[in-house]
């Protein structure tokens, strides 16, 4: 990753907003031609730092009113198998997210459902169901945006 | 507005996000024309906002991700947009989250390795203004991660 250089990192830039963007077109913005622009996003994809891609949905538009982050934690670790738990939470069409983290919860989850009342029902008949939950604390989302990261980070001059 | 060839058309884009139109049409067993049609209509709806690249930061080298659970000082008016506006300036944040709940504001934050978050989180993070509490959740494993709708 070491030999990445400033075009690189403007590809990604410019593919994590827009990756319907051809190699032409983005080779334009860049200078390069479009062949010289498809190899480095070949590279990339390759390298393993571009994983794919994934389409941007308006949620509301399509009856998803509500986006709800949820903190769990297992009742009886040791006892429950993680992989037991993680098969049967990732199985649930409105659960969008599941991130196993370290600290105040065991589990991150987001869910997504039409209205608050369809919330409850997700809440009540399938995330507390699941094996082992123990406490489950829910924060509702009311807005969000995400950054460039540090690929938008000017680069030295050399 | 939305009828069942468009839902399965969303579903068949979230599940496989990298088909190319004709194979996608050939999938559902109509031309690529009428597929182009139809996307453009759902574009046009603002229902399809676009694609985005997905990015592993691991592989760039930012081996740690922490979620950073704030509690603004309220009393305040300004403390959301002041605290947002400033949390922008911080390239390693990723993801910025307001909620209605116990926790106001969810940064997502990434680093190197765990000294160079240390050097963010003193630096940058505890600078930031209006903070009442802080509390840092460690990401150890991504799960699940497409964000699908269940259309």
């Amino acid at each position: 990753m070491s030999d990445l250089d400033d075009i690189d990192f403007g590809l990604l830039r410019a593919l994590s907003q827009d990756a319907s963007q051809s190699a032409g077109a983005l080779g334009r913005e860049l200078g390069l031609s479009q062949p010289a622009c498809w190899r480095r996003i070949k590279r990339l994809q390759d390298l393993g730092i571009i994983t794919g891609r994934r389409i941007d949905l308006n949620p509301e538009k399509l009856g998803f009113g509500v986006t709800v982050f949820l903190g769990l934690k297992l009742a009886t670790k040791g006892r429950v198998s993680l992989e037991d738990f993680e098969r049967a939470v990732s199985a649930i069409p409105e659960v969008q997210t599941v991130e196993h983290v370290l600290g105040l919860y065991d589990y991150r989850l987001r869910v997504t459902a039409r209205d608050i009342a369809d919330f409850e029902r997700v809440l009540r008949r399938r995330i507390m169901l699941l094996p082992g939950v123990g406490s489950v604390d829910a924060n509702v989302l009311l807005s969000e945006e995400r950054r460039p990261g540090p690929l938008g980070v000017p680069q030295k001059i050399s | 507005m939305l009828d069942d060839l468009d839902r399965r058309i969303l579903r068949h884009m979230q599940s496989e996000p990298e088909q190319s139109i004709p194979d996608l049409a050939d999938r559902l067993g109509m031309t690529p024309s009428r597929l182009t049609r139809r996307l453009e209509k759902l574009r046009e709806a603002g229902i399809l906002l676009g694609q985005r690249a997905v990015i592993d930061w691991r592989a760039l080298g930012y081996a740690v991700e922490v979620s950073l659970r704030v509690t603004l000082d309220k009393t305040n008016p300004r403390a959301f947009d002041e605290f947002i506006a400033q949390a922008r300036t911080i390239p390693e944040v990723l993801e910025i989250q307001t909620f209605l709940g116990q926790v106001d504001v969810r940064l997502s934050v990434i680093a190197r390795d765990m000294a160079h978050y240390q050097t963010i989180y003193r630096r940058a993070i505890l600078t930031l203004p209006h903070i009442a509490d802080i509390e840092a959740l460690m990401h150890v494993a991504r799960i699940k991660s497409n964000e699908s709708l269940p259309l």
